[in-house]
């Protein structure tokens, strides 16, 4: 890959993984991803951030074309999570850096990782800056976006924030700027990242959305350490990151289901279909066919989750809770939630599912709603006239979020 | 005294313990530290703990 010059003598030397289909084993990643890290050629030379171990060689290659690696003095850690940590102790050998800059958090979770008491680790505190020569870096705490040590790194000669995993997405490309790229693509991938792994943190994004709005920081270009770099479209991944935190909601409907031989998937049809009639949108989604992650990225601004499986051994089919678990650790806030199925002899998977969702803190204004074995049609249109209550709700709950 | 769980990241506040990295002495209880005191591992504020059960 060829290095970036993204500011005067700040460079992107990052390493680009094209084939990565699955993102830490939890999220998809269809289109791959970037491990960006950032190099600044200044009187004191800086890397901010590595890559993973394995592409320790790519880094250190892109270093390079540069300068010679042990020229840097300087190693800024963002956030220690090993997707830009793991080439840290090759480049710490390689460098032997004057000093190792992260958070009072990362301190720690430096020590965790590697085990490493003799690196000159020296620990910076929000608002505390650095000089680096002929430009200043100061730290932003951040923590939760997405670790307890995360921190931002504000270059204020280059109005450039280093945002560590906040404001990135899953995205392989050599075109490294925002405008090179479709911008409705560049956000839909942003919410799938957003969605799958800041979500539960949405509150602290709230913070610190209005920390950055209050302290007045002009941001011209936002560097993430996943995908594309943000220069043309800054207000709009801002505002996008306002409306994914506050969670806003349209008059949606995800309608997510497993089924053996069709009853429970023909009593979420009819359901899906009264919900349409009465001008919602729905997505009809498969867990066979679907990624949990894939599922969480269309729920992300749904307003309602409606769950359909049957009963199996007294509970829900596998891939259902397995969505549920997922679901439920990624904290959606103002939602409403209802369930159905099918059963052959012990109906619980309804109730099972709809306690999830309560305790996942969703509304569920219609009760669970059980067939035995294969729907009549007057079965089916109990379906639709729960679809038509929830049509309701759904609508009421959309019109009551805060402007 | 009661311990108190951040909802967040599962830190726990034991009163025994207090959290003197952050000023708070042993024998604190939870409901007697500052409205500004934030959960020493993800910084969550006090809104966001629970009672332990």
């Amino acid at each position: 890959m060829a290095v970036v010059e993204i500011k005067k003598n700040v460079y992107w030397v990052g390493a680009v993984d094209w084939n990565i289909k699955n993102f830490h084993g939890y999220s998809l990643a269809r289109r791959g991803t970037t491990y960006n890290a950032f190099l600044v050629l200044d009187d004191k030379v800086t890397l901010f951030d590595t890559v993973p171990e394995k592409f320790r060689l790519d880094l250190y290659h892109q270093i390079h074309k540069l300068i010679k690696p042990s020229d840097i003095d300087y190693l800024v850690v963002n956030h220690v999570e090993l997707d830009h940590s793991g080439a840290l102790p090759f480049m710490v050998e390689k460098c032997s850096p004057e000093k190792i800059f992260c958070s009072p958090m990362g301190e720690k979770s430096l020590l965790s990782h590697f085990h490493r008491p003799d690196w000159p680790v020296q620990v910076v505190k929000d608002g505390d800056s650095i000089s680096l020569g002929q430009t200043n870096v100061q730290f932003m705490e951040a923590r939760m976006l997405h670790w307890p040590d995360t921190m931002f790194s504000y270059i204020p000669e280059h109005k450039l924030l280093i945002s560590s995993d906040a404001f990135g997405q899953n995205i392989a490309t050599t075109r490294l700027f925002d405008d090179q790229n479709d911008l409705s693509l560049l956000l839909s991938e942003a919410r799938h990242y957003y969605t799958n792994i800041i979500l539960p943190f949405s509150g602290f994004v709230q913070k610190a959305l209005a920390r950055v709005r209050e302290s007045g920081l002009e941001i011209d270009m936002i560097a993430p350490d996943h995908g594309i770099v943000w220069r043309s479209h800054v207000p709009e991944i801002l505002k996008a990151y306002d409306d994914f935190s506050s969670q806003r909601i349209r008059e949606k409907a995800v309608l997510v289901f497993d089924t053996m031989w069709h009853s429970s998937e023909k009593m979420l049809k009819a359901l899906g279909d009264a919900l349409v009639e009465e001008g919602l949108e729905i997505n009809f989604m498969s867990l066979k066919k679907f990624h949990h992650s894939d599922v969480m990225g269309e729920f992300s601004d749904a307003a309602a989750l409606i769950c359909a499986s049957p009963t199996h051994n007294n509970g829900m089919l596998p891939l259902m809770a397995n969505f549920l678990t997922y679901m439920k650790g990624l904290k959606p806030k103002g939602r409403i939630g209802a369930a159905l199925g099918s059963f052959g002899w012990s109906g619980e998977a309804p109730k099972a599912m709809a306690d999830i969702l309560e305790t996942a803190g969703f509304d569920v204004p219609v009760p669970p709603l059980k067939v035995q074995n294969v729907p009549t049609h007057e079965d089916l249109a109990r379906c639709r006239e729960m679809g038509k209550t929830l049509a309701r709700s759904i609508k009421e709950k959309v019109a009551g979020q805060k402007h | 005294m009661e311990k108190w769980i951040c909802e967040i990241c599962g830190y726990v506040y034991d009163p025994a313990e207090g959290d003197p990295d952050n000023g708070i002495p042993a024998g604190t209880r939870f409901e007697d530290l500052p409205a500004e005191w934030v959960c020493p591992v993800c910084g969550a504020t006090k809104d966001d703990f629970v009672k332990e059960a």
